[in-house]
């Protein structure tokens, strides 16, 4: 890569992503090709494009949820810029405690486990004791409107909106320096929309750098201090 | 009938062989049991047949043998090893623990402390202490040989666990000289304390399962328990009604079908020693 | 994850069973505090690689290291086998699929659990026996039921009992055979938060063998996909479920319901 300026956090070059489905005749799905971008310390950049572009698929690769088919992801970890498309699952876990936070578009529930060890799981996996996580997980669940009653409970009962309530809080739980968030307020009502939106501010405020996807436009233009147009991208390309 | 006809002590010199050096490695090995070519003898299993064929390997015309049954010499398997060896070897017999100098015992181990340079022959229906939790040979060999003996211990915890004691009384396992832990045939668990570094040669015969294992003299013998349930042996609050022993293992003896019960020592010989003691001093 | 390296290595692991390959070419490295999920069909050579992985079964090829906590690596099958089942009695666990195969079911609940304790030397029964009901707390199991037989525990109950049993001399790492197999679909949940929850807390590196991807989405931080005795696949859990590369993978993740 070319050196980067000491504030960029995270660097794609030439980043390709298709899907070969063997048991479909071996088609091949391209779905993204050449892609390159750049985000610094404390910059928001939301990816646009309509639906099928590949939006998720690239926050998904920037978390070693899916692998690059072709590409660089230097990601900056420790200090030094690393190369997710090249480390070892070993070191992807890592650089997941560590370095990049990931709020899914839904909560992946866990059968029988409570809203508040699902906060702080993240936090304890960092290194934090068992009672500070749970203070901290309760600060955050406090902060985004779910009522007490419900922290003992497994959120496979919740409504949509209080699941993914639940899911921002587990991803902002542990002040990673990236975050990448996918559709983080689509379910949710005005107060909580604006609660979300502070806690992003915040974010940036601390230097974290997001990449992000925002339907709602109102949410988009708060945050974002950036667009990044996939498709023209790909025309360019 | 005279052994005329029959080698000395019935079985062949070749076997004889066979046997000692089983006996040779079974003492180098203390507790380890050594498998051996089992001869038919002529008595049927579960009556000897393994402490026959080691005291028939031991014995020496100068040898004086005493057969015990249960402790007592005068029941009918000890009357008729006894006979045997007096007409397959010729050998004098004797129904005093200390003039003998082999004894050939079946659950008991006589009261009178034995000296160096006697041996003690025991019957073994089961020579394997790890028998009931393991049935495969194979498994419990590789048990004994890595020391793999927390499975006893389970054998011990579960009867406090149900009967808040150890509640096996006979059979009751060792550990021979700090590594195979050893079914010392099953003799009460009152003699277990006996075997411990007892100046006498201990060997031990099954011959249905083919097997010979030693204590050699002087051997520490330690009976399994835990610290805060050690080994205990049997006490009675009766005395012998006989010698009045207060120090030897008793039977109790059902005198009529009111119930009448009367406690007398075990060791036939023992009680006898001591009654005759009490006449002389009267 | 800390140390000094892994705590499990395979190189080039292989085994036959006569003239059939049972699995072959294994390369692995699971380090402190990791779960690793082993899924595949039957007959994929799951179980025998995890016994050859486990010390139950000698592997014609290739080594097995384990590093111990003085952060030596130690060659599995260069070890006497007295080391290797000191080993198992203390270091290592292996949770069996059949609760009978990893108790002793004519033994009370709390004689299984401090079988382990007394194969390491234990000697005091109130011991013993303390630690024994502390443990079937920590699986939720009713400490009332300390001295009944595992014959009358329930399928999950038994399975929880051999967990404790397993895990009661703290060992480093914990091998298992479908943990879950043969269980209700609740039960199996139940079984699966524990485990997770038991992982966390002891910081304990695991094997688990399962063709239930459920089991090793919740569990494993890694997998590894074989067929016929090869890995045709490996990697991060959720990436190799969520992006499947191998058509043996894509069948099987396309599979699930």
């Amino acid at each position: 890569m070319e050196q980067p300026s000491a504030d960029t956090m995270i660097a794609i070059e030439g980043l390709a992503k298709r899907f070969v489905l063997h048991h479909q005749g071996g088609a091949e799905i391209p779905v993204l090709a050449g892609l390159d971008l750049t985000v610094r310390a404390g910059e928001c950049v939301a990816l646009v494009g309509p639906s099928g572009v590949g939006k998720s698929t690239i926050l998904r690769c920037l978390y070693g949820n899916y692998l690059a088919s072709a590409g660089h992801l230097w990601l900056r970890h420790d200090g030094r810029m690393v190369d997710l498309a090249a480390l070892e699952p070993q070191a992807v876990l890592a650089l997941r405690r560590q370095t990049i936070g990931y709020v899914s578009q839904f909560l992946r529930v866990v059968p029988r486990v409570p809203a508040l060890d699902i906060v702080a799981e993240p936090l304890i996996a960092d290194g934090l004791d068992e009672a500070a996580a749970r203070r901290r997980a309760a600060d955050l669940l406090s902060r985004l409107r779910i009522p007490p009653a419900l922290w003992p409970l497994a959120p496979a009962t919740f409504s949509g909106g209080e699941q993914q309530r639940v899911n921002i809080a587990r991803g902002f739980a542990v002040a990673q320096p990236i975050l990448l968030l996918d559709e983080p307020t689509a379910a949710l009502d005005d107060g909580n929309r604006r609660t979300v939106v502070a806690m992003i501010g915040e974010r940036k405020q601390a230097g974290t750098a997001i990449v992000g996807i925002f339907h709602d436009e109102a949410v988009r233009d708060q945050v974002a201090d950036r667009l990044f147009d996939i498709a023209a991208a790909r025309q360019a390309a | 009938m005279t052994g005329a006809d029959y080698n000395f002590a019935y079985l062949d010199e070749q076997t004889k062989r066979m046997i000692r050096r089983a006996i040779l490695k079974a003492v180098a090995i203390p507790g380890y049991q050594v498998p051996f070519a089992a001869r038919e003898m002529p008595l049927p299993y579960g009556w000897g047949t393994g402490g026959i064929q080691v005291t028939a390997a031991v014995i020496g015309p100068d040898d004086v043998l005493k057969v015990i049954d249960q402790g007592a010499d005068d029941t009918t398997n000890a009357v008729s090893i006894r006979r045997f060896f007096r007409r397959m070897a010729g050998v004098a017999t004797t129904e005093h623990t200390a003039e003998a100098t082999i004894i050939q015992t079946r659950h008991r181990i006589p009261e009178t402390p034995l000296a160096a340079g006697q041996i003690l022959v025991y019957q073994v229906p089961i020579p394997e202490p790890l028998r009931w939790l393991e049935p495969r040979d194979t498994e419990t060999r590789r048990m004994h040989a890595l020391r793999d003996y927390g499975a006893m211990q389970v054998n011990l915890y579960e009867d406090i666990a149900r009967h808040g004691a150890i509640a096996k009384s006979y059979d009751y396992p060792v550990l021979v000289n700090g590594h195979y832990i050893m079914s010392p045939s099953p003799i009460p668990k009152f003699d277990n304390p006996k075997m411990d570094r007892s100046p006498a040669l201990q060997l031990f015969g099954a011959g249905r399962e083919r097997r010979i294992y030693a204590v050699p003299p002087h051997t520490p013998v330690r009976s399994l328990d835990f610290d805060d349930y050690p080994f205990t042996v049997q006490r009675w609050d009766e005395c012998c009604a006989l010698c009045g022993a207060t120090d030897s293992f008793l039977d109790e003896m059902i005198m009529d079908d009111r119930g009448s019960r009367l406690f007398i020592c075990s060791d036939s010989d023992y009680c006898r020693g001591r009654q005759g003691a009490g006449e002389a001093a009267e | 994850m800390t140390g000094s390296g892994p705590i499990l290595t395979a190189e080039g692991l292989g085994h036959d069973f006569g003239r059939r390959m049972a699995f072959t070419a294994v390369d692995l490295a699971l380090w402190p505090g990791e779960v690793l999920g082993i899924v595949g069909e039957s007959g994929a050579g799951k179980t025998t690689l995890l016994r050859g992985l486990s010390a139950q079964l000698t592997p014609c090829r290739g080594r097995v290291l384990y590093g111990d906590r003085q952060g030596r690596q130690i060659d599995l099958y260069a070890q006497s086998e007295a080391e290797r089942r000191l080993l198992l009695r203390t270091d290592w666990g292996i949770v069996h699929q059949n609760a009978a195969d990893g108790l002793r079911m004519n033994v009370s609940a709390g004689g299984n659990v401090g079988e382990r304790l007394m194969a390491v030397g234990e000697r005091h029964y109130g011991q013993i026996r303390a630690r024994a009901a502390d443990w079937l707390a920590r699986v939720d199991l009713d400490v009332g039921r300390l001295d009944e037989l595992p014959s009358s525990f329930s399928g999950g109950m038994q399975q929880r009992l051999q967990i404790a049993r397993t895990l009661v001399t703290a060992p480093r790492l914990v091998f298992m055979d479908e943990p879950t197999g043969g269980l209700d679909v609740s039960v199996q949940a139940r079984l699966l938060d524990l485990l997770r929850r038991l992982v966390g807390q002891y910081g304990l590196a695991a094997v688990v063998v399962t063709h239930d991807l459920h089991v090793v989405r919740l569990l494993a931080h890694r997998l590894m996909v074989m067929k016929g005795g090869l890995v045709v696949e490996s990697g991060l859990t959720d990436q190799v479920l969520d992006d499947p590369q191998h058509p043996y993978t894509q069948l099987l993740v396309s599979s699930v319901l």
